[in-house]
């Protein structure tokens, strides 16, 4: 039995007439231990499908089971990194994080969680930060306070709905190998949505193209089999790099080339005329 | 140097950031920039003032004579020639018979300012002096079981300022303790907020002399028997509950208008009822509560002059009423003096809650 399943989901949005149906037919499913990435373009429906899986939304129809349990709500053994960090303005990021730990272990003294907060802020090197609030920090400090707030609930599975997406390259390929290190360390399993096929395959095992929505479904997948730790100068030589990088790229391109000759299709027009005004003025 | 930052910050925040700028001004080489800022910053703001009292003035000086020569052309045609000379030698000798009664000119006002400060100095010295008169008696009196003397005279002008602030602080404080919590529940709750609407919506224009009529219906009943002062009752509920509706609706308004981001994070963090509603609603709330509650306060001040003016409440309010009902020489010079008064503390009351807004408030994009 996997880690995380999801069965024929199908996730519609609005009522009647007015009905989206953003999600359909969704399968996937996930070993522990392992690294998935999901690629789609933008507006395809990843961040509901993360919502689906972090228990922020129920499906329409289908399931979603964690260990064989259907998820019903959100749960502190689902970590999510949110695209937008989303840390609370008015606390500082020993505050942000304390929150979490709390909530995550309500048995543990004040001290004890005092040092899980210290331990995972060194952790993302921000200790000299520790406690600014995040108008100070910079973008790529403020996705690392979330990152481990996300962690320091030490979460069974991390969720990342494109963590990296609002940051520049450089802070991007640093975050990423501190995000690899981290996974490294204890083998959590990992989802990362993402628009970056290179990221996905930097970081994953395992990468599902979503095709576009509406009607968004998982295209098949590409499994990396290149060695870890990966290294990043090296990869843009590895042939097996750039047969999968063409590959999900050409079958990326191919449904955005469908999607394009579908909207090509004849719009019929109305069959109409204009009214005659003569003799009414 | 770090003071030097500070006392920026400080200026900038309570919205007085022209200090810091003058400071600047006199640190440096004036350069032509500076030149024209200085200008629009402080040249034009204080010729405009100097404008306003000569167009006031002007204005007063017309109107001075309009109601002069009314008041000669009048006597001529009821009582002849002779009559309107006598009004006329009157009106010139600064007589206070027959001054014309209408726009007093900025020096009467500034004089009747004076007299008031005066006044105030020599009520309060009369107000000590009774104090230390009747110490020993009221000891003596308390001793017994019998209730002190107490200063009973004429309250000054400033006495009246420090009445209206008491009354408007416990308006304020009323519809603080109202309007929040209310708007934080109805704000949590759909159910509820469109169960209150139609009352918010009905009370939200009525008029202060209405509120006013409508707690002095209660009042009057509840305070039947006790001895307390029921004008302040009245005029401090009245205030509360005319003001208190900006609160409650910006309240309810920032309560049920929480960041989706910062709800998401509540729920994947899975925080209890309690802890979210403190930790995570309120606080992003706070910036909109504080607008409602600076609403609050401007309208509390507004209105509370109207209503002191109705409930014969000592104060600003009942002081302008007076001088109107006086009719001496210089009563409306006193009322204008009151006017400046009430606009430069109702200035400087929303200062205060401007700069309170300020440190409460984040920019939204501030965690995102």
């Amino acid at each position: 039995m996997a880690y995380l399943e999801l069965n024929n989901i199908y996730k519609t949005y609005g009522e009647g007439d007015n009905t989206t149906e953003v999600l359909s037919n969704i399968n996937l499913s996930i070993e522990e231990g392992e690294f998935v990435a999901i690629v789609g373009f933008t507006g395809s429906g990843k961040t509901t499908l993360v919502n689906l899986i972090n228990g922020l939304l129920q499906p329409t129809s289908g399931d979603v089971l964690f260990k064989g349990e259907p998820v019903i709500g959100t749960s502190h053994e689902r970590g999510v990194i949110f695209q937008n960090y989303s840390l609370l303005p008015w606390l500082t990021v020993s505050q942000n994080i304390y929150m979490a730990v709390k909530e995550a272990f309500p048995k543990k003294s004040k001290k004890e969680r005092n040092e899980i907060v210290a331990d995972y802020v060194e952790m993302v090197n921000l200790t000299p930060a520790i406690n600014k609030r995040p108008k100070e920090l910079s973008g790529g400090m403020r996705q690392r306070v979330a990152v481990a707030r996300a962690l320091a609930m030490k979460p069974e599975m991390i969720i990342m709905d494109e963590p990296l997406g609002a940051l520049d390259a450089l802070t991007r390929g640093n975050l990423q190998d501190e995000i690899l290190n981290i996974w490294g360390k204890d083998k959590r399993t990992a989802l990362l949505i993402t628009n970056d096929v290179d990221e996905g395959i930097y970081m994953a095992d395992r990468i599902i193209p979503l095709r576009p929505g509406p009607n968004a479904t998982l295209g098949p997948e590409f499994k990396i089999d290149i060695e870890r730790p990966r290294d990043k100068t090296e990869l843009n030589d590895n042939l097996n790099f750039k047969k999968t990088r063409n590959a999900i790229i050409e079958y990326l391109m191919d449904i955005g080339n469908e999607r394009k000759t579908e909207a090509l299709e004849p719009i019929v027009l109305p069959d109409l005329e204009p009214k005659s005004f003569v003799g009414r003025f | 140097m770090s003071q030097g930052i500070t006392l920026n910050k400080i200026t900038k925040l309570i919205g007085l950031g022209f200090l810091s700028d003058l400071k600047a001004l006199f640190a440096r080489k004036l350069v032509k920039e500076d030149f024209i800022k200085f200008l629009r910053k402080f040249v034009v703001p204080i010729a405009s003032i100097f404008l306003f009292i000569g167009l006031w003035h002007l204005g007063a000086k017309s109107l001075y004579n309009t109601e002069a020569n009314y008041k000669i052309e009048k006597a001529l045609t009821e009582r002849g020639q002779v009559a309107a000379d006598e009004m006329k030698a009157c009106i010139a000798s600064g007589d206070v018979s027959c001054q014309p009664n209408t726009l007093p000119s900025p020096a009467q006002v500034w004089g009747s300012f004076q007299t008031l400060l005066e006044d105030h100095k020599v009520i309060s010295s009369d107000k000590a002096a009774f104090i230390e008169k009747t110490a020993a008696l009221n000891e003596t009196r308390v001793a017994e079981g019998k209730d002190a003397i107490v200063y009973t005279g004429r309250p000054s002008f400033v006495d009246q300022i420090f009445t209206s602030l008491k009354t408007v602080f416990a308006g304020f404080l009323l519809a603080l303790f109202i309007a929040v919590p209310i708007g934080v529940v109805i704000g949590l709750s759909k159910t509820l907020r469109s169960s209150v609407n139609w009352l918010i919506q009905i009370f939200k224009p009525v008029s202060p002399v209405v509120w006013l009529l409508l707690v002095f219906m209660i009042v009057k009943t509840l305070t039947k028997n006790s001895n307390s002062d029921s004008a302040f009752i009245i005029s401090f509920i009245s205030v509360g509950l005319c003001s208190m509706w900006a609160t409650l609706v910006n309240t309810a308004m920032g309560v049920s208008s929480v960041d989706k981001d910062y709800i998401n994070v509540a729920k994947v963090l899975k925080l209890g009822a309690f802890q979210k509603v403190f930790k995570v609603i309120l606080p992003s709330s706070l910036p909109l509560i504080f607008t409602g509650l600076r609403i609050t306060l401007s309208v509390a001040w507004m209105v509370l002059i109207a209503i002191e003016l109705l409930a014969q409440s000592p104060g600003l309010g009942s002081f302008v009423w007076e001088e109107f009902q006086n009719g001496a020489i210089d009563s409306n010079s006193k009322i204008i003096v009151a006017m400046f008064v009430i606009g430069g503390i109702g200035f400087l009351l929303d200062r205060i809650m401007l700069t309170i807004q300020n440190m409460v408030s984040f920019n939204k994009n501030d965690g995102i």
